[in-house]
């Protein structure tokens, strides 16, 4: 624990930043490397304030780039201590290659990805184009959807970093402005019980025992590669166990429940949408109405764990609707969005095949509104009753100009 | 302070404990091993040595081997400065914690780059090692080319140099700019002690070296590394090669101490034509061409004016 405690209320009025900053603090990391992007600026700002105040033990690099930054992380995490950083979009863009190289070295990091759209053209507000980026590159991906949950999403993340059955970096998402920067109530653990949560760094391979010297990064090709990438894949995979272990002591010590994959009114739903972040509870306030005034019965699933990506639960949770709008907040590229493809993957060795369709929205921080959401939920509804795909698989949803819609249901 | 070896003559440098195993993959008369060799066999403290990808590292740690019984780190082609830095704070932080011993003598902090990766990619991570004064020392590995992707120009490469991205063809005399001066870059960072050294000059080196080790901060050697693969020469000219260059002035050895007090510390008896140096190494054959000989006419003069310049610079203790 930091020698200097900070006295919390029981409830403070926090955005996702500081709900970040926080965290990180009473986790007491060793080294925080970080340079500074909207909107994840004042993750780091709020960290060097504690730090001249005297509640930051450790030690803080501002360096001149997210590359050097990441880089920075993995030397001081090889080196031997608890490790991290924050970031958004360009920034993380400009990080992919030590992503991958943080995730391959087996060096736990905590990375507070406030995502942000991607330029060009150059756009600073939320949508999920940086998460998806982080896709294939290794890192457990875990995601937030307001100030409360990023705070508790981060301080879990150490945890599940550092366990040694996992040994893997970890990304604690939440969404730009709406969460980064919208103040809510937060409840935070005192210093010294989330400290304590988080438990002492442990080493292992560390550069500073200098009774075993190790060699890290080394070169692989043809010979070993593949298994270096395939035990890294199985530590993924096995990290799950690890993550639902982590929320259930969680909840034993405040209360709050997480799971793999969050559902809102499943139990009775006859169709279902997918989507990430803030929006979830946005489509909570529109499953109650709806369901209230129209009676449609819709419910909410959401993949709380990006990766490794929790393809059986999704499969479970959607076993009993009819029709899936998997709403993807970032530009396709040339293809359905990521979560249209990990959802069908999912759903299409399941009994029951729903009807799965792909919207398009909110690209560059376009509001879904509680109107938008529930337009959504009645064409979908139209689609379980009349048991088919009555527009194309794809909409672009909230954009001017003419429809634009992708991929016929039959095949051309 | 840190501990120093004593080392008198070449006998007791191949005789001290290697922390850098003669089993690698660099090639027969590769300067790479010999500069590594003599950095690491000057101080007996703990190390944690990073490096760059190149040929140093391709070298050196494949898997399931590795020539470094030191702590070691690659992490890319750009970064290995900053992953350095990333100990050195490490080291810091968990001394400052307790949770290293206050009376744990600190361990030395060495990087390996080529002059790929550090007068091109890696620049700008060095840049901001050493404006944030990180206690680490930068080695360049100066080898003017990439060498382990197969001879294409960096900006360390001289003019005249055939390169297979700068080649010498019918109308063209390969590299046409001139190499960059990255230790009078270096020294306005503001470092403490920068110098350029050469592996066959071992004695200079060595000082330097140890002086660096004795630095506080972020200290810059570029240490010229004859390439016998893509400078053309046989593997057996290695320090031959190198003399050439220190004794022609084109690799003049010197230190710059807080970037002001320049002290020039090998002054040759004979100085030899520049020319003898280029013809030693075919990468330059074309130059002694009709054609193109009046680029050995500007290489000497440059190399004149610059022995003047660093001379001034010495004098005037600016």
């Amino acid at each position: 624990m930091n020698s200097k405690e900070m006295n919390l209320k029981s409830t403070e009025v926090w955005d996702g930043n500081m709900a970040n900053s926080q965290a990180l603090r009473q986790a007491d990391v060793d080294v925080i490397a970080a340079y500074p992007i909207t909107p994840s600026t004042a993750t780091v700002e709020n960290y060097c304030t504690f730090h001249a105040n005297g509640y930051v033990d450790g030690e803080v690099i501002m360096v001149e780039s997210e590359h050097a930054a990441m880089s920075a992380c993995i030397g001081a995490g090889a080196a031997g201590g608890r490790v991290a950083t924050a970031t958004s979009s360009q920034g993380l863009a400009l990080m992919i290659e030590t992503l991958y190289q943080a995730s391959g070295m087996r060096i736990p990091v905590v990375l507070c990805l406030v995502n942000r759209a991607l330029a060009a053209p150059l756009n600073v507000n939320g949508d999920h184009s940086d998460l998806y980026l982080t896709r294939d590159a290794g890192w457990i991906s875990i995601d937030a959807f307001s100030p409360q949950e990023a705070y508790d999403m981060t301080l879990m993340s150490f945890k599940i970093s550092e366990h040694p059955d996992v040994r893997l970096p970890v990304i604690s998402n939440q969404d730009g402005f709406m969460t980064s920067h919208t103040a809510q109530n937060v409840t935070p653990l005192k210093d010294e019980v989330a400290t304590k949560f988080v438990g002492d760094y442990v080493q292992l391979n560390a550069l500073l025992n200098f009774d075993k010297p190790v060699t890290h990064g080394v070169q692989t090709e043809q010979d070993w590669h593949f298994e270096h990438k395939a035990k890294q894949h199985a530590a993924l995979m096995g990290s799950k166990k690890v993550i639902e272990e982590t929320f259930a002591e969680f909840k034993e010590l405040t209360g709050r429940s997480y799971k793999v994959v969050e559902e809102y009114r499943m139990d009775d739903a006859d169709i279902a949408i997918v989507c990430l972040g803030s929006t979830f509870e946005t489509a909570m306030l529109a499953v109650d109405q709806i369901r209230k005034d129209e009676g449609i019965k819709i419910g909410i699933v959401s993949p709380r764990l990006f990766r490794p990506f929790p393809l059986e639960e999704i499969a479970a949770s959607l076993q009993n609707v009819k029709a899936v709008a998997c709403m993807d907040r970032s530009a396709p590229g040339g293809t359905v969005g990521a979560l249209y493809n990990e959802i069908s993957g999912a759903l299409i060795n399941s009994p029951s095949r729903p009807l799965v369709t792909n919207l398009i929205y909110g690209l560059g921080g376009r509001d879904m509104t509680v109107t938008g959401l529930k337009d959504i939920f009645r064409t979908l509804d139209k689609d379980a009753k009349d048991g088919k795909i009555n527009g194309k698989i794809q909409t672009l949803i909230g954009v001017r100009g003419p429809a634009l819609e992708y991929y016929d249901v039959e095949g051309k | 302070m840190s501990t120093q070896k004593v080392i008198k003559n070449l006998k007791s440098f191949s005789t001290a404990a290697e922390r850098f195993e003669g089993s690698h993959l660099l090639c027969p008369g590769c300067a790479h091993s010999i500069i590594v060799r003599e950095v690491l066999n000057a101080t007996n403290d703990n190390l944690v040595v990073s490096a760059s990808t190149g040929c140093l590292e391709v070298c050196t740690a494949i898997y399931p081997h590795t020539s470094w019984d030191c702590s070691w780190i690659h992490i890319g082609f750009e970064n290995s400065s900053t992953a350095m830095a990333g100990v050195e704070t490490m080291n810091k932080a968990l001394r400052n914690k307790g949770k290293i011993s206050k009376d744990t003598p600190t361990p030395k902090f060495v990087t390996f780059g080529g002059d790929g990766s550090t007068y091109d990619i890696g620049f700008q991570w060095i840049s901001g090692c050493f404006e944030r004064g990180h206690d680490f020392m930068y080695v360049c590995l100066d080898n003017e080319v990439y060498a382990n992707t197969g001879g294409q120009r960096s900006s360390s490469t001289p003019i005249g140099a055939s390169t297979t991205t700068a080649p010498a063809g019918s109308v063209s005399y390969g590299e046409k700019r001139q190499k960059k001066d990255i230790v009078s870059i270096m020294a306005a960072h503001g470092s403490p002690y920068v110098a350029q050294v050469a592996p066959n000059k071992w004695k200079d080196m060595v000082k330097k070296i140890q002086k660096g080790f004795d630095t506080k901060g972020p200290v810059f050697i570029n240490a010229m590394s004859a390439c016998t693969t893509e400078w053309k020469f046989a593997p057996n000219q290695t320090i031959e090669v190198s003399d050439l260059a220190v004794d022609s002035l084109v690799f003049p050895l010197y230190e710059i101490i807080e970037g002001r007090e320049l002290n020039i510390t090998y002054r040759p008896k004979n100085i030899i034509p520049v020319r003898d140096y280029l013809g030693a190494q075919p990468r330059f054959k074309h130059l002694f061409t009709p054609q193109f000989e009046y680029i050995i006419d500007e290489w000497q003069r440059r190399i004149d004016e610059r022995w003047v310049f660093l001379q001034k610079r010495e004098e005037i203790r600016l």
